[in-house]
């Protein structure tokens, strides 16, 4: 998509999860209508006749007057902002919950998700940061922007992307019908009647809703950090899920390879969705079902933002330890050392030789030692720093929803249009709109001409 | 030569088909000494292939024209013998007028226009040299050595370019059938340095219709209402001689099979691209086997021709096989073909390298219009030509140029596409190009590009207050309606249901009543309003779809907004997109191969990101922070 200056734009001003408070920070010529809208100031104050500068406590409400959160408003009108635009940030409390709700609703309400850097951009753009600065906004916005299509790359990989290429097939097929209807009518074609068109785009409605809920349903499990647990047989993997995650979900033995599947938990820190798998161990082994646990347990390593390696520290390190860790190079990597009840056998020098850790801690799962250092680090890999991107991540979901939103609403539109009888110029501008939509998600940039499907479907030429 | 004041003139067009007699027109009318040169002064304005103006798409074009002062729609308003509004059961932005054309008249009034015509010299002469000083245009030579100078030149020369026409295995050299190409004016813009590329185009064979019979086809009358292009009450007139349809048959089809080898889409004769609107029958054939049948029109190429032109046969093969082609359709059992279809091959220079003004970029004054820019159509070069040649004008009067937008114009829905897109075939405009055609209506083209003709000086000071006279009553309408509602009595209800719709239960304005697709602005107004009189039929029309379609209205209008400070964003023409880092490779070269003129063009060339732009928007502003 193209980003426009005439648009006003909304972002989640601070990292998730890092502060006890989010803001959520609207630009644009439309920033203080859209506050107004879902703000509620105590004292009967009003934002649009609120000087610069000036801060609001009240409450934040959604479209049935629900109190979304308690927040406090500030106000910058223009020029004296960032953007030298009209800048309203909303301060929500901490985590993703409210700061993503409030996010919503600014975009129900005329603003759309800010691009990577954009705010910086329009800074730049308007004035406020110097000409010679060009290069390094530039920079800015070419990382983020990569970095967020990476993210949306791999958060869209799979059923879903099928899923909506399906969907524009068959949107294209009814915009095909209804533009030939419109521009070769000397032509003496037979196109579909709108009945079959309506039930086609009902079709098309029905899918998207269901986009829409598994989107919502599934949304903590895709927001969430994957966090997977790896270790050869036998150290104690699933111990530790259980200790993280306070239940009795893997099954607890001292046999080797009895956790064959996967188990997935999920741990709220601060409000961030941690999803802890607990993969298989991995040996050399003939049996073949352990074999596809292995497979599938290589195959969470990939996904994975954190990987906690346990090994056993009773035990000196083996050539599987060294295999696995062949694994992990390329990923963010806490080395756990279990057992720490038992007598200690393991070199760590020599492990940290081989591999550099971002921490190494010493825990006995089984009488629930260091579980909370080991929290710690967990919490610092992901928050820290070099963390891992959950804003841009929550974005891409809040973007995904959105657009989803937006193009069901234009399909309905379109399905309305042919109920009513409206010729077909209308119900196919609203399809249009739909079908560029979804082409926001999978990031296509060749845009595929109705014409040419024309061309392909009817005998054209009298 | 030089200094010879007779051969001296502000500008001089190359070509007086459509667009060139568009830009001659529009230059002398301007007050620029003008020289229009063609290769013959008896084929002004010709139609060398079907005998119409107008249809869907294209109808939007001659209106857009005339809006702004042009002569197309006049001229056709005048010599048309048919006259129909197509789409008439569908939304006003796709409706459209398709003329029937008297192709002998037509010349014939364009030619008489020309000559009548202030600073406007006609003459005879093929060009063979654009005369060049330091970078610019500054005059023609022509093949017999005589040198006419000017400050701007417009090149209008169609399919000419090496016009090569093929029939079955014979080809030959030609602009158009039994005419002359020009040969050398193509050597000579390839030396200058333009890329050129061929395309090709076909037409039909015709017939003498008197050798056909009638009673087996169905008539296809005109609307028989009074229509007109022209927003400027010219003199129309009010004929009506019918087409005919008809259809090709399986027997058809097993005469192109057979003959399959002698069509250029086997025989390899043509491999150049031709127009996928336009197929030859022998392609309909082949692509689409399961049909049985093609639609053939059989329209009248003049009111007191004989001639009859066969839409929707178009063939180029060998002139016997044509013969035995046409007598198997019904009612062309012993037609007998007067002149026989043909395919014509001819250079076209590739459009990306003109400016939005349609000046060259290569070379300054030089401007192109028309078939030689790669499109296709009577309609398409007119609104070209009008444009080359207002901005010509416009350049050498020192005024700023005229721009036709996406957003404005189906013109500039043309203009901006061929700038921006590959082209595959000869251009051809639908209104599905354009984006926003729910505002770029046929009933408004006077309202959005009056104001154009107005500071050209193309359209009087009277005419264009009409349009705000009218734009003022709508407005006034439309207030009337949202401010007067109704109550749901009995004798209002009695009212609702004989004007069609249903009865109120509670109360509402007449706008929202309106609103209701059933009921029409003339009924509602007639039942609750007396003085109607004070509007008339446009103003009714043009409230209607403002009400009905008020959403779909609003909503491109905001996204036409939207996009309105990248459309602004001037590119210099000598930006170096390889010094620029943090676009792809991709984009630097596609970007440096068409050199767009806004930020706006460069979003639409394909491989040019959304991010590319955003880094350019960067780049610009620390360039110069210039906005258009």
């Amino acid at each position: 998509m193209i980003e426009s200056m005439e648009e006003t734009i909304v972002a989640i001003g601070t990292r998730p999860g890092e502060s006890a408070i989010g803001i959520v920070r609207i630009s644009g010529k439309e920033a203080i209508n859209i506050a107004d809208k879902i703000f509620r100031p105590k004292k009967n104050l009003n934002i649009r006749k609120t000087g610069s500068y000036r801060m609001l406590y009240g409450h934040v409400i959604d479209s049935n007057e629900k109190i979304i959160d308690e927040v406090i408003v500030s106000l910058m009108r223009k020029p004296g902002s960032y953007t030298r635009e009209d800048v309203v940030e909303i301060n929500c409390h901490g985590g993703i919950a409210a700061t993503t709700k409030v996010l919503e609703l600014c975009t129900l309400n005329g603003s759309r998700l800010a691009e990577p850097g954009e705010f910086t951009k329009r800074a730049f753009l308007n004035g406020r940061i110097d000409l010679s600065q060009a290069e390094s906004v530039i920079d800015m916005v070419r990382s983020k922007t990569e970095q967020c299509m990476k993210i949306a790359a791999a958060n869209i990989a799979g059923g879903i992307k099928e899923k909506i290429y399906e969907l524009k097939k068959m949107m294209m097929e009814i915009m095909v019908q209804l533009e030939t209807a419109v521009d070769f009518i000397e032509e003496d074609l037979e196109t579909t009647k709108y009945g079959i068109l309506c039930k086609n785009a009902e079709k098309i409605l029905s899918e998207i809703s269901k986009l829409i809920k598994d989107e919502e349903r599934g949304e903590i499990l895709k927001n969430g950090i994957k966090i997977a647990i790896v270790g050869k047989t036998n150290v104690g993997k699933s111990s530790l899920l259980n200790v993280l995650s306070r239940k009795d979900k893997a099954i607890v033995t001292d046999i080797p390879g009895t956790t064959r599947d996967p188990v997935e938990e999920i741990l709220y820190v601060e409000g961030i969705p941690l999803i802890l798998i607990d993969t298989a161990g991995i040996r050399k082994s003939r049996n073949t079902i352990e074999k596809i646990g292995v497979e599938r347990s290589l195959l969470h390593i990939n996904e994975a933002d954190l990987i906690i390696f346990v090994i056993d520290g009773s035990r000196k390190i083996s050539s599987v330890d060294l295999e696995i860790m062949k694994k992990l190079k390329e990923k963010k990597t806490i080395l756990c050392i279990n057992k720490n009840d038992l007598v200690k056998r393991i070199d760590e020098g020599e492990i940290e030789d081989i591999q550099k850790f971002i921490n190494v801690v010493h825990v006995s799962a089984l009488k629930d030692q260091g579980i909370d250092m080991l929290e710690k680090s967990i919490k610092k890999a992901i928050f820290g720093d070099s963390g891992i991107n959950i804003e841009e991540r929550i974005i891409v979901n809040t973007r995904h929803k959105d657009i989803l939103k937006k193009a069901k609403k234009a399909i309905k539109d379109s399905i309305f249009a042919m109920k009513m009888g409206i010729s077909e110029e209308f119900p196919s501008s609203d399809l249009k709109i739909a079908y560029d939509l979804l082409g926001e998600i999978t990031g296509e940039t060749i845009k595929e001409n109705i014409l040419d499907n024309i061309f392909k479907e009817f005998c054209i030429g009298k | 030569m030089r200094g010879n004041t007779n051969n001296t003139f502000d500008i001089i067009v190359v070509g007086a088909g459509h667009a060139g007699c568009e830009a001659a027109l529009a230059t002398a009318r301007m007050g620029l000494k003008t020289l229009i040169l063609t290769i013959n002064v008896d084929k002004i304005a010709l139609m060398p292939c079907n005998p119409s103006i107008g249809g869907i798409g294209k109808s939007q074009l001659v209106r857009e024209i005339d809006a702004m002062g042009g002569q197309m729609g006049k001229t056709a308003d005048k010599t048309f013998i048919q006259i129909k509004n197509l789409n008439s059961s569908k939304g006003p932005a796709v409706q459209a007028l398709r003329t029937q054309i008297d192709k002998k008249e037509y010349e014939i009034e364009m030619k008489k226009t020309l000559e009548n015509t202030a600073n406007l010299t006609l003459r005879q002469g093929t060009v063979s040299e654009i005369i060049i000083e330091d970078g610019n245009a500054v005059g023609v030579k022509t093949e017999s050595g005589v040198i006419f100078k000017a400050r701007s030149v417009v090149v209008t020369s169609g399919t000419f370019l090496r016009g090569r026409i093929i029939i079955g295995d014979k080809d030959y050299p030609a602009g158009r059938m039994g005419e002359y190409p020009a040969m050398r004016l193509s050597e000579n813009l390839l030396n200058i340095g333009f890329k050129i590329d061929r395309f090709q185009t076909a037409t039909p064979p015709r017939v003498d219709g008197r050798t056909v019979d009638f009673s087996k086809t169905s008539i296809q009358n005109g609307s028989g209402e009074s229509l007109r292009f022209s927003f400027w009450d010219a003199p129309g007139n009010n004929n009506n001689i019918p087409c005919h349809l008809t259809y090709t048959n399986e027997l058809t089809h097993k005469i192109i099979a057979e003959n399959i080898r002698y069509s250029p889409i086997k025989s390899g004769m043509v491999d150049t691209h031709g127009p996928r609107h336009c197929p030859s029958i022998d392609r309909k054939v082949i692509n689409f086997p399961e049909k049985t049948r093609h639609p053939v029109f059989i329209e009248p190429e003049g009111a007191l021709s004989n001639e009859m032109y066969l839409q929707g046969l178009t063939t180029s093969m060998p002139a016997l096989i044509q013969q035995k082609i046409v007598n198997t359709v019904d009612g062309l059992e012993d037609a007998r073909i007067v002149r026989p279809g043909y395919a014509v091959e001819y250079d076209y220079i590739i459009p990306d390298q003109l400016n939005f003004t349609l000046e060259s970029k290569l070379i300054g004054n030089l401007y192109f219009a028309g078939q030689i820019n790669g499109t296709s159509g009577y309609e398409e070069a007119a609104a070209q030509g009008f444009i080359a040649g207002v901005n010509a004008a416009q350049k050498i009067r020192g005024n700023r140029p005229i721009i036709m937008t996406r957003e404005n114009s189906y013109i500039g829905v043309m203009i901006d596409d061929l700038l921006t897109k590959e082209l595959i075939e000869p251009y051809r405009m639908y209104t599905s190009r354009a984006e926003y055609r729910l505002l770029l209506r046929s009933d408004n083209a006077d309202v959005r590009l009056s104001k154009f003709g107005l500071k050209l000086g193309l359209i009087t000071k009277e005419q264009f207050a009409g349009v705000q006279l009218r734009e003022e009553k709508v407005k006034e309408l439309i207030s009337f309606l949202k401010s007067n509602g109704l109550n749901p009595g009995h004798k209002t209800n009695q009212k609702l249901i004989s004007v069609g719709t249903k009865p109120l239960d509670k109360p509402n304005t007449l706008y929202q009543i309106l609103k209701r697709p059933e009921v029409s602005i003339s009924r509602l107004m007639r039942e609750f309003y007396n003085g109607q009189d004070r509007y008339d039929e446009k103003v009714f029309a043009r409230t209607e779809m403002m009400v009905k379609y008020e959403g779909y209205i609003n909503r491109q209008v905001a996204e036409a907004k939207k996009l309105e400070g990248i459309e602004k964003y001037i590119i210099p023409l000598d930006l170096d997109y390889y010094k620029i880092m943090g676009i792809t490779y991709e984009a630097r070269e596609k970007l440096s191969n068409k050199r767009p003129n806004t930020l706006g063009q460069a979003s639409r060339i394909a491989g040019v990101s959304p991010v590319d732009i955003s880094v350019l928007s960067i780049i610009l502003k620390k360039k110069s922070g210039k906005q258009l």
